[in-house]
């Protein structure tokens, strides 16, 4: 190793067009971070193939030279995945932005995976079909960068995860082979290696293309808004949604606080002396819809909600809709910084799970505001503060740190949807023991052994969690002893 | 009936003393499956049956979480009671099915295109792998991205990379009702009207095809079954949820043959230049064949689709059974082997040849 720019420069000039190669320190700037702009390094270089073919040539010199390679997509990840190395390959699949088919008798679309993630659903929409996993990001992110992050939005719950509408993969290996993972028909042979895939945040390959399933689109849609003056009741009214048999398209919670960002950023209409409200949507035939959402309507109102709202037209419905897709950007307006999390936890814990959040807002001393994916248990507190105030960023990650112990500890996990990535590597040591992570390295190693692809990122080194241990487990105490462990 | 039960640690003195004496496994549930995959030679078996039992149900989590051989029908009982099902409606062959076994073999009936598959319903797992080890993977929850996904590796894995302790699964709403609807039309034109319906997002939940048969499975009111009816022209069966049942545990008629019984997995509209009749579900997803064809020609053909062929049921079961790998992926695949049982103890070869 020890290759300098310049020469590794020249290298890859043999190798591709001149505009492929960004070499110079000003130009390498803008991809010093991804969505976690908290963490930044300058790479060694840019690449930004044109093809696939070039993605191979990039990674077989890299795998001969040992170079690590990390890769971005549209770098909208909020773990540091796309993080650079500074002895690496940044291997951008930006230009790889191709819908290559969309195959409207079977509901699949064959993508690049530099394809924005909306732009599937509009190629797909002449046919009367959309891609469903719609990240809040998705007028930007890419679907090899959903692939890697296995990413969500809002219409998760009914349709399921990229896992679950993605049905084949190609993968460029690190040594630059081409294989196929899934297929086209509803199962492949052999083990199911698409689920290792989806998921891995760069480590096991470079996605170069993906099949998705388009689902028709339904013929109505309506979204119920429910404002509640109690947080807790706001949870249990999603538990009772979903104990009376109903499979909501979506639902969604907002606290005041994020809600009242959002209303004052897209004015959409909310109720803001509202401790939460709830937006659910369904969605099927005129009928089935009218039926529903009358019942939705009534079990919110049972379940304690203060005043319950159907919109009246579409636009009514999409301006609810903007309010909470633009929730992160709003609630951004409130402070310089702001700090995104992502844990799960199982539905019935919310209420306990919030008002503690509440407390540790106190004891550290900045406001955060909740945004919650309610119906699938994901979790987004967003942690305000001032990274110009000497000592906070600290605060607000070790803020961070402390939620995504207490999800473990009361039986979810660290990340539902954004990654591990570099942000959450020390928690995810409070989250597994040795002999999983010890196997997750070993996973990796079957697909990267000289660890090249994205190293450092998403897996923590034993080593390191012996660190963080002693560092987190003060006088053997663990952190929320009074929560029974899963 | 037998009481529940944790056995996992006489499970794990069992991987213990095999790995003393060297000797391999042949995991059974309830040996439903016995028939699938390849033919395993003498081996000693061990025996997940005894491992059983529900270990949490929260109707308003959507999750069940149970011991590997807890039967597939205790496990529905409890789900009917609370209005629930498991979606990927897994076969039960002979009456009897583990949850375990049913996630291992990786098969879904009839429901799977609407309903998911086992990997897409997998949350978490209790792994006890080729070294004794107990681990965790996922959870309870539905959005996990922590780690690999390692639990949903195991869905269709046959058992060759650890026993299943325990898992965790998606569970959703039963459909209050459902209603079988005839396609009076001949084959071509069945297909592209379930294709149209599907297209009109009817709620199909099924659907079966063989010679000059057609039916559909509806999950609506019988109010709303009229709409549809009249909307597509098509006639109400007499046919009922027995029929369904029947056609995931294979005991139509149609199963019943002693040829050797192909499974086609294909992309719904793909072509097939075969004589024999294929009995089709999944909107041509699924089709099922019977044909002493050689395997390879078989294959080939299905192969040129894009799609995959298991040898389902009798013929040679010493040869390949599922379909080749591309040599780069059976390396993958043995080094993930070498991962999760590095001595070779579970099930060998039967999943694949020196696997
Ligand atoms: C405002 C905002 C809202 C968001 N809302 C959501 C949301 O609702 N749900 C959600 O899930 N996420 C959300 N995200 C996070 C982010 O958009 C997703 O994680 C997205 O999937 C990342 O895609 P990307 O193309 O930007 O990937 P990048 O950020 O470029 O990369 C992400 C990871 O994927 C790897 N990668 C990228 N492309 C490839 C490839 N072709 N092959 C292999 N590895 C690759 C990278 O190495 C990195 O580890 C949000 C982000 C923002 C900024």
């Amino acid at each position: 190793m020890g290759i300098d720019r310049q020469s590794l420069a020249a290298e890859f000039l043999n190798m591709l067009p001149s505009d492929c190669v960004i070499y110079r320190q000003e130009e390498l700037i803008p991809f010093e971070c991804d969505g976690l702009s908290a963490y930044r390094k300058v790479p060694l270089i840019v690449l930004l193939p044109y093809t696939v073919e070039q993605v191979e040539l990039v990674l077989k010199y890299c795998h001969r030279q040992k170079i690590p390679v990390v890769a971005r997509g549209a770098g909208t990840g909020l773990s540091g995945g796309a993080l650079p190395h500074e002895e690496g390959v940044l291997l951008s699949l930006a230009r790889l932005n191709k819908i290559v088919e969309v195959d409207s008798e079977n509901r699949l679309a064959r993508v690049q995976p530099g394809v924005r993630n909306l732009a599937v659903s509009e190629a797909a929409k002449p046919y009367g079909l959309y891609y469903a996993p719609d990240p809040s990001s998705q007028i930007a992110c890419s679907i090899g960068g959903n692939v890697a992050e296995n990413a969500g939005g809002v219409h998760c719950l009914k349709y399921g995860l990229t896992l679950h509408n993605v049905v084949q993969v190609t993968l460029i290996t690190i040594d630059g082979e081409r294989l196929t993972f899934g297929s086209t028909g509803l199962d492949g042979p052999g083990l199911d290696l698409l689920t290792l895939i989806t998921g891995s945040e760069g480590m096991l390959g470079l996605v170069v293309e993906v099949v998705v399933k388009l689902l028709p689109i339904p013929e109505r849609q309506q979204v119920a808004l429910a404002a509640f003056d109690d947080v807790e009741i706001a949870g249990k009214a999603v538990a009772e949604i979903i104990a009376k048999g109903i499979l909501p398209a979506g639902l969604e919670m907002m606290d005041n606080l994020s809600l009242r960002a959002a209303e004052d950023f897209v004015h959409a209409g909310y109720p803001t002396d509202a401790a939460a409200i709830l937006l659910c949507e369904v969605d099927g035939s005129e009928d089935e819809v009218s039926e529903e959402i009358m019942r939705v309507r009534q079990i919110l109102l049972d379940s304690g909600a203060r005043e319950v709202r159907t919109a009246e037209d579409e636009t009514e419905r999409m301006r609810f809709w903007a309010g909470r897709k633009n929730a992160f950007p709003a609630v951004g307006r409130l402070a310089p910084d702001y700090y995104c999390m992502d844990g799960t936890i199982p539905r019935n814990q919310l209420g306990k799970v919030l008002t503690m959040i509440g407390e540790m807002s106190e004891k550290f001393g900045l406001p955060c505001a909740n945004v919650f994916h309610a119906g699938d248990g994901n979790l987004h507190p967003l942690i305000l503060y001032d990274a110009n105030n000497e000592g906070e960023l600290e605060k607000a990650e070790e803020f961070g740190g402390e939620i995504l112990e207490l999800c473990v500890a009361v039986g979810g996990t660290i990340t539902g949807e954004h990654g591990v990535g570099i942000e959450k590597i020390n928690q995810m040591c409070a989250q597994f023991p040795d002999p999983e992570l010890e196997t997750f390295h070993a996973v990796k190693a079957v697909f990267d052994p000289h660890n090249l692809l994205n190293p450092g990122k998403a897996i923590p080194t034993l080593a390191r969690c012996a660190e963080f241990g002693a560092m987190h487990v003060h006088a053997g105490k663990l952190r929320f002893p009074e929560l029974e462990r899963f | 009936m037998s009481v529940d039960q944790d056995q996992s640690t006489q499970l794990q003195s069992s991987i213990k003393d095999a790995l003393a004496e060297q000797s391999s496994l042949r995991l059974i549930g309830s040996g439903s499956k016995d028939f699938y995959g390849r033919e395993l030679g003498p081996q000693s078996v061990l025996d997940l049956s005894g491992n059983r039992g529900i270990v949490s149900y929260e109707p308003t989590e959507l999750v069940i979480t149970a011991r590997g051989g807890t039967p597939l029908e205790e496990i529905e009982a409890a789900l009917e009671a609370q209005g629930q099902m498991l979606p990927f409606e897994p076969p039960h062959f002979d009456d009897k099915g583990t949850i375990g076994g049913a996630i291992a073999a990786g098969l879904s009936g009839p429901r799977r295109p609407w309903g998911g598959s086992p990997r897409d319903l997998l949350l978490g797992i209790k792994l006890l792998d080729g070294q004794g080890r107990i681990m965790s993977f996922g959870g309870q929850v539905m959005k996990n991205v922590a780690g690999y996904d390692i639990s949903r590796l195991m869905a269709g894995a046959m058992g060759t990379l650890g026993v299943l302790l325990e898992v965790s699964i998606k569970v959703l709403p039963k459909p209050v009702e459902e209603h079988t609807l005839l396609v009076d039309r001949d084959p071509d034109a069945a297909t592209s009207l379930i294709g149209a319906m599907i297209a009109d997002s009817q709620p199909i939940t099924a659907s079966y095809s063989l010679a000059d048969k057609q039916a559909i499975r509806l999950a609506c009111s019988h109010q709303r079954l009229g709409t549809i009816r009249s909307r597509y022209g098509l006639q109400e069966s007499t046919e009922s949820t027995g029929f369904w049942q029947q056609l995931r545990d294979h005991k139509l008629d149609f199963f019943q043959q002693p040829k050797t019984l192909w499974r086609l997995s294909l992309k719904p509209t793909s072509p097939l230049e075969l004589t024999e009749p294929c009995l089709q579900e999944w909107s041509g997803g699924l089709r099922w064949l019977y044909s002493e064809r050689p395997a390879a020609e078989i294959r080939n053909l299905v192969e040129r689709q894009g799609g995959h062929a298991i040898q389902f049921r009798n013929g040679d079961r010493s040869g390949d059974i599922f379909h080749p790998l591309h040599p780069r992926i059976a390396g993958i695949q043995q080094g993930l082997k070498a991962v999760f049982d590095p001595h070779g103890l579970f099930n060998p070869g039967r999943h694949y040849a020196n696997y």
